[in-house]
């Protein structure tokens, strides 16, 4: 295999791993995140409006892990340095 | 394929160029700006006033109760800067209603810059609040190992705000993007309005965790205890 099948296989494969394996991890934490707030807020109804807010913001830091594993898929697929490297390259060849 | 606003140009001249992202940050700008002009232009006190007055309150008080309940007071103070980057952020969310806008915040430019605002105002309310010496001595709570991660933890939040924001408005347009060649008719529609949805918690998270940032850089650890809000007694069983 040539290189730029090499550079072209592994970006397509790790750009699907990377946002198959990245999103679960957050997945499961946002899961438990949002059912221990449901616990709290049937303990506590009147402190719903710390509970909610706090909740959003942790959602919103565990969702940014899933935010940086799509970028980097992102990167993989559309604005890849390797893959522009030898596609520059190949004119000359 | 599009990746962020910044491909589109529509004018450019040697090394300046006018692309899609500049140039729906000054929509969005004029928006507000004229928008609020407008509606303020006559204020009333009393209890007959327009709508559009009462909508603006409803935004304005909203946001400063959010402000004061995380511990930062007087809330006003802190109202300018925050209430500006939510502003901001959710008119550049609303605005993919309209077609053909794409949402500046969708290029990392946008949100490395609200991100750089961010990490300038924290010193700068910091020092306002406890003077340089109290602030520089939040870098060493709780203990002096705790300086180089403190610092550290300080760049990697900023960063953090940039591509979490950049992040979610980015995929939201590229989801419709990707639809519209597959399956131009229903879904995408669907999409626009989880797009608006997260666009708008983003919004909100984007200026909570500012006032978070500041809230923590503006007091000292003692006070911090005295000023959370105080939760209800847990039930007795």
């Amino acid at each position: 295999m040539d290189q730029t099948t090499v550079i072209a296989v592994a970006s397509i494969v790790i750009a699907g791993i990377t946002t198959g394996f990245g999103t679960m991890g957050p997945a499961l934490a946002e899961g438990r995140a949002v059912a221990t707030a449901l616990t709290s807020l049937a303990q506590q109804p009147d402190a719903s409006a710390t509970i909610t807010r706090t909740l959003f913001v942790g959602l919103a830091m565990i969702e940014s892990t899933a935010i940086y594993c799509f970028v980097v898929s992102m990167i993989l697929i559309f604005a890849n340095p390797f893959w522009n490297h030898v596609i520059a390259q190949a004119p000359g060849k | 394929m599009r990746l962020s606003p910044d491909e589109r140009v529509f004018w450019h001249h040697g090394p300046a160029k006018l692309n899609a992202t500049i140039l729906f940050t000054w929509v969005v700008m004029f928006v507000l700006a004229a928008g609020s002009k407008l509606i303020t232009r006559r204020l009333s006190t009393g209890a007959e006033r327009s709508r559009w007055q009462n909508v603006l309150e409803m935004i304005v008080i909203g946001m400063n109760e959010q402000i004061g309940g995380l511990g930062l007071h007087p809330p006003e103070r802190y109202l300018g800067f925050l209430g500006t980057l939510f502003l901001l952020v959710a008119t550049a969310s609303l605005g993919t209603i309209v077609p053909g806008f794409d949402p500046p915040t969708a290029s990392l430019s946008t949100t490395v810059a609200l991100a750089l605002c961010v990490f300038v105002a924290v010193p700068v309310f910091g020092i306002r609040g406890q003077g340089l010496g109290g602030y520089l001595e939040t870098y060493l709570q709780p203990t002096i190992i705790m300086l180089p991660f403190n610092i550290i933890s300080e760049l990697s939040r900023t960063l953090a705000l940039a591509v979490r924001l950049f992040g979610n408005m980015m995929s939201g347009a590229m989801i419709v993007a990707i639809l519209l060649t597959v399956v131009p008719f229903v879904f995408p529609i669907v999409m626009t309005l989880l797009g608006l949805l997260t666009g708008m918690v983003q919004a909100y998270i984007f200026s909570i965790l500012a006032g978070v940032y500041i809230a923590a850089a503006t007091q000292s650890h003692g006070r911090k205890r005295a000023s959370t809000p105080s939760t209800p007694a847990p039930a007795t069983t």
